[in-house]
């Protein structure tokens, strides 16, 4: 597998806060990488460091050969990068078909809004929101619109794909849903990078485990032996989830 | 084109025939109808279709004004003159715009009032070019009639509003309105999904200028006298908000609307309360917007029918 991504060394504080220190990372292409660790780990800034919200202070990004570590946001979003967000951000007065086609339209140089709003039906079809494509996003669920933020990041084609926790909240159906929707995507080849709290998922989806502690890797590899690593279930899963899943082991 | 944007231009297409029912005074008030609702249209592109809240407005106005009247008084004919004042005005307002936009919120409002002080200082200190604070005495037109004037500058003014008109009804129909509409609604999101929101927010603030400013150039051709407290007044800045928020946010056709009544309003007011004028219009404005906050659009026949029905 060729290399799609590559993090060297990458630090980042917020003025005395070190929320990055010395990540090195490595994301292969077509995997799906589980991003792990607890509240405050840095997880979401690790993202928001590769696609150009907060800078790496040291360290350099490398996307499919080229340097991105002084990269924009919009830039970087047309690189194929993509993400959904923690918080969904719907633009809120759009209906959902005009979110994804805001995304088709200004992540691909030279498109047209009509050709974007065409686009658009096809991925809402793809998440299950065809019914809604009118409504106002406001007016959706909470496990619409972060179907929706799904809509609205693939359809920018990404190459890779960021999903920040977007589990979170939703009900085991809800749950259910989104992880055949997350297989289906690592299915036709996105290479993804899911942030999540859900083990069940984590351990059902991912290709590979990485787990973030107070700003550094401490661990990286095959989802059972990340999780039966001593220094993980210290820092992250807590002795009960080991003993639990002891026998599965 | 949507029902209302043609509606727009149905107006504006009403308004033309004024020369043709009034004396002077109609024309007069006329052409500062035409003024105000380039100005409230222009405005709407950066307050009402990004949600930037700018009080630059005066800026633009009174460098429009000076621009040209500086070129007149050179012997520049008039429409070289606008030409000229409206282009550099654009250039200007988006290279500005690039660096003032990437304020927010209050923080941008204080930075675009301050615009205009800014350029009111350089006018007053630039003597030999503009005067200073004498003002600047712009050559008349040619030796034509007062009638045969007062038409002529009516109409140069209602170009420039069907000018806007387009504008804004083009604008609302394009890739640039979209990106503006994402704008207003979530920036983060906006630069998340690859657009390019200071390209985008600098060619909005530039196209709001140059059509004030276009505006301003006759302005100052027809009143023949300009000075920096006239044409650099906070008013200038403040008017077009209130305008376009009687008329509705966002609509062109409200915002439209809501500078022609507001200069009802002013007139009628004016005229009947000379000594309370300021307070008796500030009054009826707060009235209008308390109870219709979302100003004359969403005045829809159809609701208010229902409404009828209803009750």
């Amino acid at each position: 597998m060729s290399e799609l991504l590559r993090l060297e060394r990458v630090s980042r504080h917020f003025s005395g806060l070190q929320a990055l220190r010395d990540v090195t990372l490595s994301v292969a292409r077509g995997e799906v990488l589980g991003l792990i660790g607890p509240n405050g780990a840095g997880k979401t800034t690790l993202v928001n460091t590769i696609c150009g919200v907060t800078p790496a202070n040291s360290g350099t990004v490398t996307f499919d050969g080229t340097d991105i570590t002084r990269i924009k946001t919009y830039q970087a979003a047309r690189l194929g990068l993509s993400r959904t967000f923690q918080i969904v951000q719907p633009f809120s007065e759009f209906t959902a078909l005009d979110n994804v086609a805001a995304a088709a339209l200004f992540s691909q140089p030279g498109a047209s809004l009509k050709g974007a709003r065409e686009a658009a039906r096809a991925h809402l079809a793809f998440v299950g929101l065809e019914a809604q494509a009118l409504q106002p996003a406001a007016t959706l669920t909470l496990a619409m619109r972060k179907r929706l933020e799904l809509a609205k990041a693939l359809a920018m084609k990404p190459k890779l794909l960021f999903l920040d926790e977007v589990n979170a909240g939703l009900n085991s159906a809800e749950v259910e849903r989104a992880t055949r929707l997350i297989h289906e995507l690592a299915a036709g080849g996105i290479t993804i990078v899911m942030i999540e709290h859900l083990m069940k998922v984590v351990l059902n989806v991912c290709t590979r485990i990485v787990v973030l502690h107070n700003g550094t890797l401490i661990a990286d590899g095959a989802p059972r032996e990340v999780i039966s690593n001593p220094a993980v279930v210290e820092a992250y899963l807590g002795q009960k989830y080991a003993q639990r899943n002891a026998g599965h082991g | 084109m949507t029902r209302s944007n043609i509606a727009l231009l149905v107006l504006i297409a009403a308004v033309a025939a004024l020369p043709l029912f009034g004396g002077a005074y109609a024309l007069r008030l006329g052409t500062i109808a035409c003024l105000y609702a380039v100005l409230a249209l222009s405005w709407n592109v950066v307050g009402g279709l990004a949600g930037y809240p700018s009080f630059a407005t005066a800026a633009f106005f009174g460098y429009g004004a000076y621009a040209a009247g500086v070129l007149l008084g050179h012997g520049w004919p008039l429409w070289a003159a606008v030409a000229f004042a409206t282009l550099s005005a654009f250039v200007a307002a988006a290279a500005l715009g690039a660096v003032l936009l990437r304020l927010r919120g209050h923080y941008f409002a204080i930075a675009s009032l301050s615009l205009a002080e800014v350029l009111r200082e350089l006018v007053n200190n630039a003597t030999d070019l503009t005067g200073g604070g004498m003002g600047l005495n712009i050559p008349l037109a040619s030796g034509a009639g007062i009638m045969a004037e007062a038409t002529f500058f009516f109409f140069a003014m209602w170009g420039v509003l069907l000018a806007t008109a387009l504008m804004a009804i083009i604008v609302g129909g394009s890739k640039l309105g979209f990106a503006l509409a994402c704008i207003r609604q979530n920036e983060t999101a906006s630069s998340m999904v690859g657009l390019n929101t200071t390209l985008y927010k600098a060619a909005a603030f530039g196209l709001s200028a140059c059509f004030v400013s276009a505006a301003g150039g006759i302005y100052a051709a027809w009143v023949h006298y300009i000075d920096p407290s006239d044409v650099f007044d906070v008013l200038y800045s403040v008017k077009p908000i209130v305008m376009a928020l009687m008329g509705g946010l966002g609509s062109p056709l409200g915002v439209a609307c809501g500078a022609f009544l507001y200069l009802g309003l002013e007139e009628v007011v004016w005229r009947n309360y000379i000594q309370i004028h300021t307070g008796v219009l500030g009054l009826l404005i707060v009235l209008l917007l308390l109870f219709l906050p979302h100003g004359l659009s969403s005045l829809r026949p159809d609701r208010l029918w229902r409404r009828v029905k209803h009750v």
